[in-house]
């Protein structure tokens, strides 16, 4: 019998949600360790836990996996969401990438100064509407199916609907322009296992407020 | 028309050297185009070839590739530099990204201002000393093999190669504490691939000076 995997982190999004999102959008049940406070931090480097001394680390097959983007590439091919192919696994690297992207700088808004927030907010609206959202309207114009890649759900969905759903927290109507996505955003939700993770008491993290950030600064030292 | 990748870059190392490097040890000929004025990029952006308006871009096998990590998994993939499984691939994966992370504060260094310049390469020092050199000095003395994963030639091997080098130009003596690494770094210089990448007139980019850096900043305007 497998073992559930165990994820390794605070009790928070940060670098871990995109891991939750993609394993329950593929149905896999799983178990969390969260880090409260520094010394559970320190428990699990100096036991030889963690490859780069950091955070994310997911237990999986044996394995103590770390680096998110090597995780996430795991299980995306472990479940069958990583396309048929080489090519197909290309373009879905690339639309990741994107959404890690925008993903990125929608988690460092909570860190900014003050003064340099709204500059910040700014800059996530403007690329999620002129750099990012274009690209993933124009796909799913052109080929009319319901998936990004290859008339099929990947990786690269599911993290497309976690780009939208966070960009919507920093402003509500950001879809306006944007007919595909809002589709996209109704469909994909609708998957299953998704729709599952979406509702209250899943494994889902709220967005992190003043006390998460707070944590994660003493743990971290930042 | 040729059939080998073209690559469109500035004419200096940044976010594309590891691809050159990949490209290389794997015996892929390949062509480039240097971005040298803000025109240039503008018209790349206007013809719709940058999926994030951004570089590198790499045209291989039909594709438009984009965003580094995308464009190096591919080339892993079809030039058998991946693994021969999932977990292999996992492994690779992992070390990749802790390469990655610190050829990262190599990338940003020229770029930083001239009074935290010192702070930097103290922090790199320390980095690759204390967080990632010993990993892969370890692994290689725990399996005793000449190659970091499945006894085997990887897209790792080069991207460590490659880190040691950069990190050598700036700590010359970095490698003192690290055997293994000196033994893996001789073995690998001396693959006939890597060996003639080594060598004056191959398409390896010399370190950033002060004219890529202002080149940089002018064409993106940063």
């Amino acid at each position: 019998m497998a073992a559930k995997p165990k994820l390794h982190y605070p009790k928070g999004r940060g670098k871990m949600e995109s891991i939750r999102w993609l394993l329950a959008a593929a149905g896999v049940e799983f178990d969390e360790q969260f880090i409260e406070k520094k010394e559970d931090l320190e428990k699990i480097r100096n036991d030889g836990s963690l490859l780069f001394q950091q955070v994310p680390m997911v237990e999986i097959d044996g394995m103590k996996m770390v680096q998110t983007r090597a995780i996430l590439s795991y299980i995306a091919a472990k479940y069958n969401l990583y396309g048929k192919d080489l090519k197909e696994r290309a373009w879905i690297d690339m639309y990741v990438e994107g959404t890690t992207d925008l993903m990125g700088m929608i988690m460092s808004l909570p860190l900014q100064a003050a003064e340099t927030k709204d500059k910040h907010l700014a800059l996530i609206i403007e690329r999620a509407t002129t750099r990012y959202f274009p690209v993933y309207e124009k796909a799913l114009k052109t080929h009319g199916q319901d998936y990004l890649v290859g008339n099929k759900l990947s990786w690269a969905d599911i993290q497309l609907l976690e780009a939208i759903l966070m960009a919507e927290e920093c402003k509500a109507d950001i879809l306006s322009a944007f007919p595909q996505l809002q589709a996209f955003k109704g469909r994909i939700s609708n998957v299953p296992t998704i729709k599952k993770f979406l509702q209250p008491g899943s494994k889902r993290k709220p967005r992190p407020d003043e006390k998460y950030i707070a944590e994660m600064r003493k743990i971290f030292n930042f | 028309m040729s059939g080998k990748p073209r690559l469109t870059y500035f004419d200096g190392r940044g976010r594309m050297e590891p691809v050159r490097w990949l490209l290389a040890a794997a015996g892929v000929e390949f062509e480039e185009k240097f971005l040298e004025t803000r025109e240039q990029y503008e018209k790349l952006i206007k013809d719709g070839e940058l999926m994030f308006q951004q570089v590198p871009l790499v045209e291989i096998d039909g594709l438009k590739l984009v965003q580094t990590r995308a464009i190096l998994s591919y080339i892993a993939g079809r030039y058998n530099l991946y693994g021969k499984d999932l977990k292999e691939r996992a492994l690779i994966d992992m070390y990749v990204e802790g390469i990655t992370d610190l050829m990262h504060m190599i990338l940003v260094f020229p770029f930083s201002p001239s009074e935290a310049k010192e702070k930097n390469i103290e922090l790199i020092k320390e980095k690759a000393t204390n967080r990632y050199f010993p990993v892969f000095e370890k692994a290689l003395k725990q399996h005793g093999q000449d190659f970091l994963v499945g006894n085997r030639f990887s897209w790792a091997d080069v991207q460590l190669t490659e880190a040691i080098l950069a990190v050598e130009e700036k700590i010359p003596a970095v490698l003192s504490v690290f055997p293994q690494l000196q033994a893996f770094k001789t073995r690998m210089s001396n693959m006939p691939t890597i060996k003639k990448f080594l060598q004056p007139g191959s398409p390896r980019k010399p370190p950033p000076d002060e004219h890529y850096v202002q080149t940089v900043k002018k064409i993106l305007k940063v």
